[in-house]
């Protein structure tokens, strides 16, 4: 109900806003809106879009089982820290941009490279969340488990990820977001479909309703996803946890 | 079945660079059914011979030998509960084999009928203990290692639980380690008692009590205290 109410409170702001500054700069609500159902009818909208979300799941799960394998063995492995900090360092500070001019450079205009680039982004962050997720882990439950002679598979999945599953959940939070993000960079520089490939279309002839169908559309799929898979993961994962107040 | 531990030393590098003694020489050795108790000052080492015995630490002087099929039951000081699975499947994760006839048997006995599907954050010490006890004699060990069962309760629920703890250890022949500060826990439960020095800890005493564990009367526990008393004031 309170987020309904907050969600209200934006769509007023944004509406004085558009009245104030005028339609060719910010297009009020429904006029979005027409646009949004003009696209629909079109089935561009599903396409763009369609296109967009592909791209960020196989971007998403690539870096994030990618990310946190690599992000355990840093954490469990003082040697595997060692030798994969500094890329780390350097992957962290590598600007997006960087990666995908160098990725469409490098590999040609195609979807691999487009992929692979978002999943290089989003990779470094996965890593450091999951290594200080590990570096966190209780080794009084890793002894028990050893002096009770768990099988490996079995410690790892009932005493090492629920303990890691906080992390997981953060991560894979924060890495939607992100990838989200950069997946329209690498659409609009390389890519013919898709919601990035859209806003530089609305970019080259200033259709900012264009722009904001695209983009709000496509932040409520995302919106949808954190409402139905991360926030219902989170929730069964920390439900063994005294709740707070 | 034989436990026998033969350390010669056990050195620890301390953050500062300074290397300190842990464990003086020390051997003993535990037949099947025998209970032997550690008893010793807090910060003596107990708990890291507990550890090479375990052996959760390789890095000692000397060598313990278990047989290598040895099931070990464990109960820890913190009971080492898993928080995120109920007490059932602490249980069950510990001991898979476990049948349901004895795992009824057990929570029974040690009045966990009621908390079998609550998380181990939402019971007391007492009963996480009781939990942890559960854990380790479901796995039907043949060396069951208890550290500390009875710390930190009150007298009464602690009394009882030393009760229990009896009758467990008493309803299955296995060798038995108890690692405890109290003397009366020592002699109600124990057939042999190794009385361990301050860091670095050997042993300076073995003292078997004859008497068998069920035949103990409270005049004979009164008499086996005043000889270890003077014992005590031999040795000093």
């Amino acid at each position: 109900m309170l987020r309904l109410l907050s969600f209200a409170l934006f769509l007023v702001i944004w509406w004085i806003a558009a009245l104030f500054v005028g339609g060719a700069k910010l297009p009020s609500p429904p006029a979005v809106l027409e646009v949004m159902i003009a696209e629909a009818s079109s089935g561009a909208l599903f396409l763009h879009l369609g296109a967009t979300l592909a791209r960020v799941i196989l971007a998403f799960v690539l870096a994030m089982s990618l990310g946190s394998a690599i992000g355990y063995l840093m954490g469990r492995v003082r040697l595997a820290d060692k030798l994969g900090d500094p890329w780390l360092i350097l992957l962290l500070n590598l600007p997006a941009l960087v990666v995908i001019v160098l990725a469409y450079i490098w590999a040609g205009l195609t979807e691999a490279a487009a992929i692979a680039a978002i999943a290089i982004n989003k990779l470094p962050t996965a890593v450091v969340t999951l290594r200080e997720g590990t570096r966190a882990l209780d080794r009084s439950l890793d002894e028990m488990a050893s002096v009770f002679a768990m099988p490996r598979w079995r410690a790892f999945r009932h005493v090492v990820l629920p303990q890691l599953a906080p992390y997981i959940a953060a991560s894979a939070r924060s890495g939607l977001s992100l990838v989200w993000k950069i997946v329209l960079v690498a659409e609009l520089l390389g890519r013919p479909n898709g919601v990035g490939f859209e806003i530089g279309v609305a970019f080259q002839l200033f259709d900012t309703p264009r722009l904001l169908a695209y983009s709000l559309t496509f932040a409520a799929v995302v919106f949808v996803i954190e409402t139905l898979l991360v926030q219902p993961f989170e929730a069964r994962a920390t439900r063994w946890r005294p709740r707070a107040a | 079945m034989r436990l026998e531990v033969e350390i010669t030393g056990k050195t620890f590098k301390s953050a500062a660079g300074g290397t300190h003694e842990v464990l003086a020489p020390l051997k003993f050795a535990l037949q099947s059914g025998e209970v032997g108790v550690l008893i010793g000052p807090s910060g003596c080492g107990k708990s890291t011979m507990l550890r090479i015995i375990l052996g959760l630490d390789d890095d000692f002087g000397g060598h313990v030998a278990r047989p290598p099929e040895a099931r070990i039951g464990m109960v820890f000081q913190e009971p080492r509960l898993l928080p995120w699975r109920s007490v059932e499947q602490n249980v069950r994760l510990a001991a898979p084999d476990v049948t349901e006839a004895k795992l009824s048997e057990l929570f029974r006995f040690l009045e966990l009928d009621a908390h079998r599907n609550h998380f181990p954050g939402e019971l007391s010490l007492g009963l996480a203990r009781r939990v942890a006890l559960a854990r380790a004699f479901a796995v039907e060990p043949d060396l069951l290692v208890l550290d500390e069962p009875l710390a930190s309760l009150d007298d009464a629920l602690a009394g009882r639980l030393r009760d229990e703890i009896a009758t467990l250890v008493a309803s299955r022949p296995m060798m038995t380690l108890l690692v405890t500060h109290s003397l009366d826990d020592a002699i109600r439960l124990g057939d042999r008692l190794f009385f361990l020095s301050p860091r670095p800890a050997r042993i300076v005493q073995d003292v078997p009590i004859a008497i068998p564990r069920a035949m103990r009367s409270e005049a004979d526990l009164g008499r086996i205290r005043a000889e270890l008393a003077a014992l005590q004031l031999e040795s000093k």
